[in-house]
Parts: C-alpha cells; structure tokens; sequence
C-alpha cells in the first residue's frame, strides 16, 4: 500500500465519521434509485441537512 | 423469493435471497481453530500478568503499562468468547435479513454506512466528558477496585447493554428506547420510562455544566480560550454555510488551528495584568454565562453553532484520545496512588461521599455501564448499519474502547502526586483554599505510597509550584474531576516538549473536556425540549407545542429546560458543602437507572422470545445494577449520616439554624439556608429517580411473569424482508467472506451499492 492509498484512506474513513461526504453519498444513492430525479445543489442540501437537524435534535453522550 | 443454503466445506454455509446475485450472508462454524487457541491462550496469559501485576504484585513500583495490558488483553478474550457466546446463543443475528439501514435507504438518516465507519461514528457519538471524569473521583479509594469496575463491568454490563439494546433496536426498524420501553413493557412502563429519560436528561446537562465551571472558574486562561470557542464556532458554521458549504474537513482543520491559537493566547492572557483580572470570573457568574450561552445555543439555528462545534469536538475527541494513549505508553508513569485508600470503608473520601459499595459503582457510570448509551444505540445506529452481524463489532466493540478510555483516566489521575491529587479534589470548606491550609489539611490526612510507606508531609510552596507550572493561580479545590484530569494528562503529555509545555497540555485538556461538555449542553437541551414539547403538545389545547418549526413554543420550552438544569447547576455551584460532591452522586445514580431501564426492556423481550434461559446475560447486570443504584438512593434519603443521607444533611442544619448555630462549611446564616433548601431538592430528586425506575421494572417484571406462564408472548420484531447486500462482520474479512467478496467483484457487482466504497 502507498503513502497515497494511505492517505487516501484516511480521508474516505474521516469523511465518513464526521459526514463530511453526506452529500456525495446522497447524491450517489438518487441516481442510483431514482436515476433522472434532479440532483440538489451542494448548499441546498447542506441546508436542508441542518434544517432537519434542526426538526430532530439527536442527543449526544455524557 | 425464498433463501438459499450452500454448503462450502469445513462447516461453511453461504446463503442466496435471489439465485442470480452472489451470497448475502455467510455462516461459519464457531469452533476454534488450533492456532486460534494458541493465539487466544498467549493473550489470556499476558492479560493474567497484567492482572497479577496491578493487583497481586502492587509494590512501591506499579508501571501503569500494566493497567494498559491488563485491559486490552481481558477486551479482547470478552470479545472473542463472551460476545460471540451472547451473539449465537441469544441474539442470533441473521443476515439474510435487511436492517433498516438497507429496507428504508433515503440516502439521509436511513443509509447502509462501512462497518468501519460506523465504529468511527457510534463511538464517536456514545463517548464524552464522562468516562474522563468518574474514574478520576473514583481514584480517592486507590486504583484497584475503580479499574477492576471499569474493566469487569464493561465486560458483562455496559457493552452487554449497547450490543442487546442495538440488536432489538435494528430489529424493530430503529426504534428509540422510549418507543422500545412502550411497544414492550405497556404504556405505564412506557411513560415512566420516557418521563425518566427525560428528567435524567435534565440533571446531566446541570452536573457536567458544574464540572466546567469547575475548570474554568479563577481560570483567565481556561475562560478566554474556551470562551473563544463561540467565535471560532460561529465563524467556521457561517463559513460552511455561505463560503464552502459542505467543505467540512477543510473547514474543521482551520478550526482546529484557530483553538490551538486560542490556547496559546489564554497564555498570553494569563500574564497579562488586566486582561487577566477581567477573565478571573467567579462561579456563580460563569453559571449565569452558561445559563445565558446554554439558552442561545438552544434556539440558534443549528447550523450556526451546534453542528460546527459538533465537527470541531470529533476531532478534538479522537485526537486527544490518540495522543493520551501514545503519552502513556512513551512516559510510561508509575503508580502513586495504593491500590486500595482507606476511604474506600471509611466512605470519608473528600471527593465524594459514601463507602465502596455502592458508591464506587454509581461514580464510574460511563466506561463500565452508562445507560445512556442506549439512546444512542437505539435509534442513531441502527438506521446506517449493513448487517445485524455487525453489531457485535460496533455496539460491543465501541463500548469496549469507551472503556479504555475510562482506564486511561483513571491511570492519568493515580499517577500524579496523591497530596496534590488530594488538595485538588477536596472541597474548599475542607482545604481552607490556600497552599498552606491545604497543605496541612493532606499532611492530616496520613497518606500512604502504593507500597504502604506513609507519605513525607509536604511544604505549601509544592502546591503553589504546580499551579504555575500549569499556568493556574491555584490549583487547590478544583474539583469535579477535569482539572484533576488535565493536571494528570500535562504530565503524562510532558513526554511531548518537556515540562515547558505542562501549561500547554493542561489548557488543551481543559478546552477539549470543555468542548464536549458545551455540546452535550446544547445538544442536551434542544432533546430534553422536543421530548417535552412533544409530550405538553398531547394536553388538550396545547397541540400546537407539537409542532417543531413553531418559533414562540420552541423559545418556551427552551427556556422552561434551561430553568430546570440552570436552576440546579446555580444550588450546585453556591452549595457551600462543593456541587460535585453532592450532586455527581445523584448524576451517576441517574445514569444507571436508566441503564436499570435499559436492560429490564432488554431482558423483557428475551423472555417474551421464549429465551429464558439466557435471561441471566442481561439479567445479572440488571439485578447488579439495581441493588447498587436503589442502595445508593435509599442511603441518600435514608441514611442517618449527614454526609450521605440528603434528608439527614437536612435535618442537621435545621436543627443547627433553630439553635442560631452555624454549621462548617457553611459561614453564614444565609449559607445555611441553602444548605437546608438543596438538600431538599436533592433528596426529592433522589426520590423521583428511584419511584420511576421500581414502576419500569416492576412493569417490566409483570410482562416477565405473563410471559413465562403462557410459554412466551409476542415482541414487536418487524418481519424478515430478505437482504440483497453484502458486507463481513468484523474489521477485517474472514476467508470465507473474502472470497464472497471477490465473487460479487468477479460479477461486476458492488456487495453494497451505497455510497463511495472502499478497501
């Protein structure tokens, strides 16, 4: 394994943890079930992903 | 479409829901093969060592390494043996089975997420401020029965209750606890259970809020560098939201930069004349700040506040966890503190009240058995993950490392110097608050070494030392556990830089324990208000509390939360007996009667499932934990002994002031007062707390009873809908799941067709 795929690596585990490719991910999962439905932009998404945080508040550990 | 078996050999079986695709699940034997058993044997053996070594051997030298290998080694047999017994003889996952991750895919909060990931995730999520601050108060009665608990108690309790509670959950479509508590047990047990959620919730948020100001009061450098936190917050959400939106990590990496300047300018603040009397703020002003920020934080939108600092604490969590680790394994410190105080039968410990058993049990709650984990298991985790399999790893496995997490503390609070770890964590009303009162009061102490040596009494200028060499004023009474933790990791960490760099280390543990504490906050706030809006939302004309994007209702009940913890984090911070002892008792006895809650919903369903016979595996740590916590609450309302009975505290002081009397630690009348009204909030808490749990079990114990009578009863478990991914167990595949895995790759298929894929 290369210091690329290391580093590569990393980043695709860090981006899950924190959800930093949620919209990468949801924009996978429309054109994969619903191929031609329009694809959000990245900042509406990224609004409407803390709006609905907003709706469900999640709590977090003590 | 029905299911088809494979027999591959050597006890494997690869099972099909749809002939044309390759394997969904595969089932291997569970023997062990003989290499396994060596590898197993030799592990066991190192683990017995480190075990010998911390416990049997003890002596004037222990090397806290060993409390590292004793650990790991015991995680990893519990996880091979215990885990694997609990999953093929109780839980029996079936992966030919959806979880609700794959039946109800949005792409949102419903997504088949990497188990790796998800580790990552849960365990990022179930770990906080606690399992970093009990063990440290744990520490006054010596190091041996606070790790035995952590470790023992991880094993058949804690990570026992998040493996069963995620299992049911992805059962039954990621239902919450709450909603689990009244599908299983009826709707009493149903509502006291959410009515407790609801008021432990409460009491968490006001505890934690006292360890903070804890860290921070007389602190100019702690205030300014975490007070800087909002800005560099704000900064980074308006950043996210109208520069780079969805630019998460870059955005995290410049607000990691930013709280490192922070740091370094509460330093700077620090020597500053006048900057560093304005930051000086008393107890009582910083609960007014965090009141104030606590109500803010609430109605601000999230993206504002909430979900950046969430980014900023992740990172500062899994960094501080890594570089902890590495500092201990490098200084390796030695013990000081014995194995056992005599605290631990006196029960006169200065950092809390009450002997052993059961209070030793209710101060660690998180890193042994934390029942709110259960939350987080139910509901969160359930919805992302891929296979039922899986949550043996992420429920059991992040428990596991939460509990390393709490071993570690507990080695960075009995490796500093036992006079300064006792003129920390001892009550100014005891230490008199300066060097030389403090100094003396240890010196009385009659402190002994690990190896039963009694201890050279100390000069106060060795206190004064300490605190410059951290850049505080004091560090004498500065209690609640985390400046006791960040003294502990600044030596641990002088393995990087030196002892120049204590100050450093010392401020970067108190900002990350302060970061997680402020998001638990806010966090804390905005559930306890949507689970009371929701529940006002059911009297008649109130329906429209039910509503979450109503503006006016959310500022109410916001506000009616922040008056319920604020009000009992300003009785904790004026309470002249010191908030944490009294109230962090009550905080663990919260926490582990939910967990009581937990594990009878838990326990329910196995029996109703007609798996009674292994009803003991929750059933154990559910009877443990009730006779700990309903033993713990009866000697807080019952016990004659002011120092542990809340009402006997009570009566004490009334009867002192009737005579015009007044009491230490009290100094005046009006002290007295708040004494005599604390004391019967506290003991009234106490009392609600235990009513609510005795409903839920007993609840739970009469569906028990029908259960058993009519030979078992049905559960809400959603049917099978048949899985068409694929994805292994563990961190890395077995044989036979890589060549599965290689089969889809042959056919030009993804096992799991969601999301960027990797390794």
């Amino acid at each position: 394994m290369t210091l690329l795929d290391m580093s590569r690596s990393l980043r695709w585990f860090w981006s899950g943890v924190t959800g930093a490719d949620a919209y990468d991910r949801y924009c996978a999962h429309l054109q994969r079930v619903h191929p031609g439905c329009p694809l959000p932009t990245k900042s509406d998404f990224w609004r409407e992903k803390y709006a609905e945080m907003e709706r469900n508040p999640k709590s977090r550990c003590c | 479409m029905s299911t088809q078996v494979e027999e591959r050999g050597d006890g494997v079986r690869v099972y099909r829901n749809d002939p044309n695709l390759p394997p969904i699940a595969v089932e291997e034997p569970h023997t062990i093969t003989p290499k396994g058993k060596l590898l197993f044997g030799l592990i066991g053996l190192l683990g017995a060592i480190g075990w010998a070594m911390i416990a049997l051997v003890r002596g004037e030298n222990v090397n806290a390494v060993w409390f590292v290998v004793a650990a790991i080694c015991t995680y990893i047999i519990a996880f091979r043996f215990y885990a694997r017994l609990i999953e093929y003889k109780v839980l029996q996952p079936r992966d030919t089975r959806m979880t609700p991750a794959e039946e109800f895919e949005n792409g949102k909060d419903f997504m088949p997420t990497d188990r790796r990931i998800l580790f990552g995730h849960h365990f990022a999520a179930v770990a906080g401020a606690g399992p970093l601050v009990g063990p440290v108060l744990a520490a006054q009665m010596g190091y041996l029965p606070g790790t035995m608990w952590i470790i023992i108690g991880v094993v058949f309790a804690g990570a026992v209750q998040d493996y069963m509670v995620m299992h049911m959950s992805i059962r039954r479509r990621g239902r919450s606890l709450g909603q689990m508590a009244r599908d299983e047990l009826g709707p009493v047990g149903g509502w006291a259970a959410i009515l407790g959620v609801l008021t432990i919730m409460i009491i968490l948020i006001a505890v934690l809020g006292i360890v903070v100001i804890g860290a921070l009061a007389e602190s100019p450098w702690g205030v300014f560098s975490v007070g800087l936190t909002i800005p560099i917050a704000l900064f980074m959400g308006v950043y996210l939201r109208y520069i780079r939106p969805g630019a998460v990590n870059e955005v995290s990496l410049i607000g990691v930069a930013l709280l490192i300047l922070a740091i370094l300018a509460g330093g700077w603040v620090h020597e500053h004349d006048t900057l560093s009397q304005t930051f000086t703020l008393s107890k009582e002003t910083l609960a007014w700040l965090l009141i104030a920020y606590g109500f803010c934080a609430a109605v601000l939108p999230v993206w504002l506040l909430l979900a950046p600092r969430d980014y900023l604490s992740t990172f500062m969590k899994v960094g501080t966890i890594a570089l902890l680790a590495l500092g201990i394994l490098i200084a390796r410190p030695v013990v000081k503190m014995p194995a056992v105080t005599e605290f631990a039968s006196t029960g006169t410990g200065p950092a809390f009240a009450g002997s052993l058993f059961p209070f030793l049990f209710i101060t660690i709650a998180c890193g042994a058995l934390s029942g709110f984990h259960a939350l987080i298991s139910s509901g969160t985790t359930p919805k992302l993950i891929e296979k039922e399999s899986q949550a043996r790893m992420i429920g059991y496995g992040s428990m596991l490392t939460e509990s390393f997490v709490a071993v570690m503390a507990m080695v960075a609070a009995v490796s500093i110097d036992q006079h300064i770890y006792f003129a920390m964590n001892a009550p100014a009303g005891l230490t008199g608050g300066t060097p030389e009162t403090a100094a003396a009061y240890t010196n009385g102490l009659g402190l002994v070494g690990p190896g039963g040596a009694a201890l050279a009494n100390i000069d106060p200028a060795l206190l004064s030392q300490a605190a410059t060499d951290v850049g505080e004023k004091s560090i004498i009474s500065r209690t609640g556990g985390a400046p006791t933790l960040a003294f502990g990791m600044s030596e641990v960490m002088s393995a990087f830089g030196g002892a120049g760099m204590k100050a450093f280390w010392y401020h970067f543990a108190v900002m990350f324990e302060a970061l997680f504490i402020l998001t638990t906050v806010d966090a804390g706030t905005r559930v306890a208000r949507f689970m009371f809006s929701d529940a006002i939302g059911n009297l008649p004309g109130l329906g429209k509390f039910k509503d979450p994007s109503w503006r006016v209702g959310a500022w109410i009940c916001s506000l009616i939360v922040v008056a319920g913890w604020g009000s009992i984090l300003l009785m904790g911070v004026r309470d002249p007996l010191g908030g944490i002892y009294t109230l962090f008792p009550l905080f663990g006895i919260a926490n582990q009667l939910l967990a009581a809650i937990a594990l009878a919903v838990v326990t329910t369903i196995l029996i109703k499932q007609g798996k009674a016979k292994w009803a003991w595996i929750p059933g154990i740590p559910l009877a443990w934990d009730l006779l700990v916590t309903l033993t713990a609450s009866y000697q807080k309302i019952f016990s004659d002994v002011p120092a542990i009975g809340y009402f006997a505290n009570h009566d004490k002081f009334v009867a002192a002031k009737e005579g015009g009397k007044i009491l230490a630690p009290a100094k005046t009348m009006e002290d007295m007062d708040k004494v005599i009204r604390n004391t019967t909030i506290q003991g009234w808490l106490s009392i609600i707390y235990a009513v609510l749990v005795i409903i839920v079990v007993l609840a739970a114990l009469a569906v028990m009873l029908k259960a058993l009578r009519s030979g078992g009863l049905p559960t809400s478990e959603a049917e099978d809908v048949p899985s068409k991914i694929f994805a292994p167990r563990l961190f890395l595949p077995t044989k036979a799941e890589q060549d599965v895995l290689d089969e889809w790759k042959e056919a030009g298929l993804d096992p799991t067709p969601v999301g960027a894929h990797h390794g």
